[in-house]
């Protein structure tokens, strides 16, 4: 009844929540985390890494399930992971005749299931659900810590390396040709992925992280030809994602990292239909006319 | 008279030095003893079937590839210290760049300087000018703030050519920089390339189109993983040797398969 009451004020719907301290708490790290994801999706998208970030994002498992056994903070044992996984990815598909993306399905299905495996075997009060589907109303103070610091690890190298990442993104040729150093720069943002992978881990889980590392991207190179406008607006759809969906899930009860990405998927949808260059409504019209 | 891209003298030095130059990719041939000369203020056509070698060529003038055996040297120097100096640009085919990035004709000019810039790559109102200059240069300044998408192929080819002059490299690679250009585009290319070699510039286009060779080329490389022909276009381009460099080659113990033409894939 209580409830009733407060949904019909419009106001209420954004203010109740806020009353306590769990949704406080996983609407700024949902943002956040938003954020963050939001604007590494746009290299994604314009690398054409998102099936390196789905390994990459399911690659962390065991190392979550043994940083929890081994009593330290999850997200070394996962940017371990993250990272060995592409190293290795890497390696087999130097070494072998196999092409890249059989090469990435195999690395992080193999990953993951060591992962799944690990966590039915060790005995510990890891929550399956929590990490494979994300919990941000439940979440620590310690992982909340976390959170902020790889949050800050992941802008600050993105920031500092945003012209040289996008111009190895848009022509690696010409980046080698002046000098710049191409495979550093691979491998950071590789580094990077991990970490927002495990950061995104937290909101929505490992199996809908890769939704935060293109979702966002996708949707902000439907409405801008500008590199640094396409940022704005990824991480601008992608923390306005976050907090409604934090928000949906409070008041109808449903699971929090599945309504995050849905609203993104709907974002996503809108500028599908009406982007004013892009979207398909507005390549109908300029057909017919 | 000094060279005022490399502040050596000009006339004595050498654009491009190739060495008995040897590239092999996992035990397969690519290239061998590809000896060339080229000196400041010339532009000359690497002419070539594909897998021939071009681009690896190519590659090895940049740095990407390292000879197994002999030498290269741009204008006088260490390759790698060249690429430091910004001595080498490379304008890439049409079908080698994404058209769908989301970035302007000014930023694809911007970044040739990049390397000149500091680690942020904040541009300052020096890098500005030569942007400015450049576009102005190949006749692109009123296109500067659309997407680079939406230009034609000739145009686009235009905007890279400006990034190399932005970029005030001495050395210029240009891949197939007649195919799908228009008039245009064409009679300006051949304005600059003469502007170019006055300028001391050393211009090496790799192409298979020889009636371009023909029209704007003063020397032209024959090459079918190894030099077969070097020199002066009128004496070169025979049509013995044409034939020899497309397909009336014996069959040579040292070409194993070809590599993928694929540039940098």
């Amino acid at each position: 009844m209580n409830e009733f009451l407060s949904i019909t004020s419009p106001l209420s719907f954004v203010i109740e929540p806020l009353s306590h301290e769990f949704m406080r708490r996983a609407l700024m790290v949902s943002a956040l985390v938003g954020g963050v994801c939001g604007l590494l999706s746009c290299y994604m998208t314009l690398k054409g890494w998102a099936l390196m970030g789905d390994a990459v994002s399911h690659a962390v498992m065991p190392g979550v399930v043994v940083a929890y056994a081994l009593g330290l903070p999850f997200s070394i044992g996962a940017f371990v992971f993250g990272v060995g996984s592409v190293a290795l990815i890497g390696f087999v598909k130097q070494k072998s005749r196999i092409k890249e993306d059989t090469v990435i399905g195999l690395v992080f299905t193999g990953f993951f299931a060591l992962g799944l495996v690990l966590v039915s075997k060790i005995k510990s009060n890891i929550d399956l659900m929590h990490i494979l589907f994300g919990s941000p109303l439940g979440i620590s103070d310690s992982d909340v810590q976390q959170t902020i610091i790889i949050s800050a690890i992941v802008v600050t190298i993105l920031l500092l390396f945003r012209r040289d990442l996008m111009l190895y993104c848009f022509d690696a040729t010409h980046a080698r040709s002046i000098g710049i150093n191409t495979g550093i720069l691979h491998y950071l943002l590789l580094s990077v992925l991990s970490l927002a992978a495990v950061a995104g881990l937290q909101t929505v889980g490992i199996i809908l992280v890769v939704a935060m590392l293109i979702t966002p991207g996708a949707t902000a190179y439907l409405l801008t030809d500008r590199f640094d406008r396409m940022t704005y607006l990824a991480i601008l759809s992608s923390a306005i994602s976050s907090i409604l969906g934090v928000y949906i899930s409070y008041w109808s009860d449903i699971e929090t990292g599945g309504s995050i990405v849905l609203v993104q998927t709907v974002i996503f949808l809108i500028a599908f239909l009406f982007a004013p260059r892009y979207g398909i409504l507005k390549s109908q019209v300029s057909t017919h006319l | 008279m000094m060279n005022p891209l490399t502040n050596q003298p000009q006339g004595e030095l050498l654009g491009i030095e190739a060495n008995e130059v040897c590239v092999d990719y996992n035990g397969t041939v690519a290239l061998y003893d590809a000896s060339l000369k080229l000196k400041a203020g010339s532009i000359c056509g690497l002419v070539g079937m594909n897998g021939a070698g071009k681009s690896t060529f190519f590659k090895a003038l940049m740095g990407f590839v390292r000879p197994s055996r002999g030498s290269i040297r741009i204008n006088g120097s260490a390759v790698h210290k060249a690429q430091r100096d910004q001595a080498v640009a490379y304008v890439p085919q049409n079908e080698g760049i994404d058209c769908s990035f989301p970035v302007s004709v000014w930023d694809v000019v911007m970044m040739g300087r990049y390397g000149s810039m500091n680690f942020l790559r904040i541009p300052r109102e020096s890098d500005r000018k030569a942007v400015w200059h450049a576009l102005a240069r190949v006749e692109l300044l009123e296109l500067r703030k659309r997407p680079i998408g939406s230009l034609s192929g000739g145009q686009r080819k235009r905007a890279f050519l400006a990034r190399a002059i932005a970029q005030r490299a001495s050395v210029l690679l240009l891949d197939e920089p007649f195919s799908g250009v228009d008039v245009r585009t064409e009679k300006l290319m051949a304005e600059l390339f003469l502007q170019f070699r006055k300028e001391g510039r050393t211009i090496l286009i790799s192409t298979h189109d020889l009636s371009h060779v023909r029209d704007f080329c003063d020397l032209v490389v024959l090459i079918n993983k190894t030099v077969l022909a070097y020199g002066e276009t009128s004496q070169i381009f025979t049509q013995e040797n044409i034939t020899m460099t497309f397909g009336g080659m014996p069959p040579d113990v040292l070409s194993g398969p070809t590599p993928s033409e694929g540039f940098f894939e």
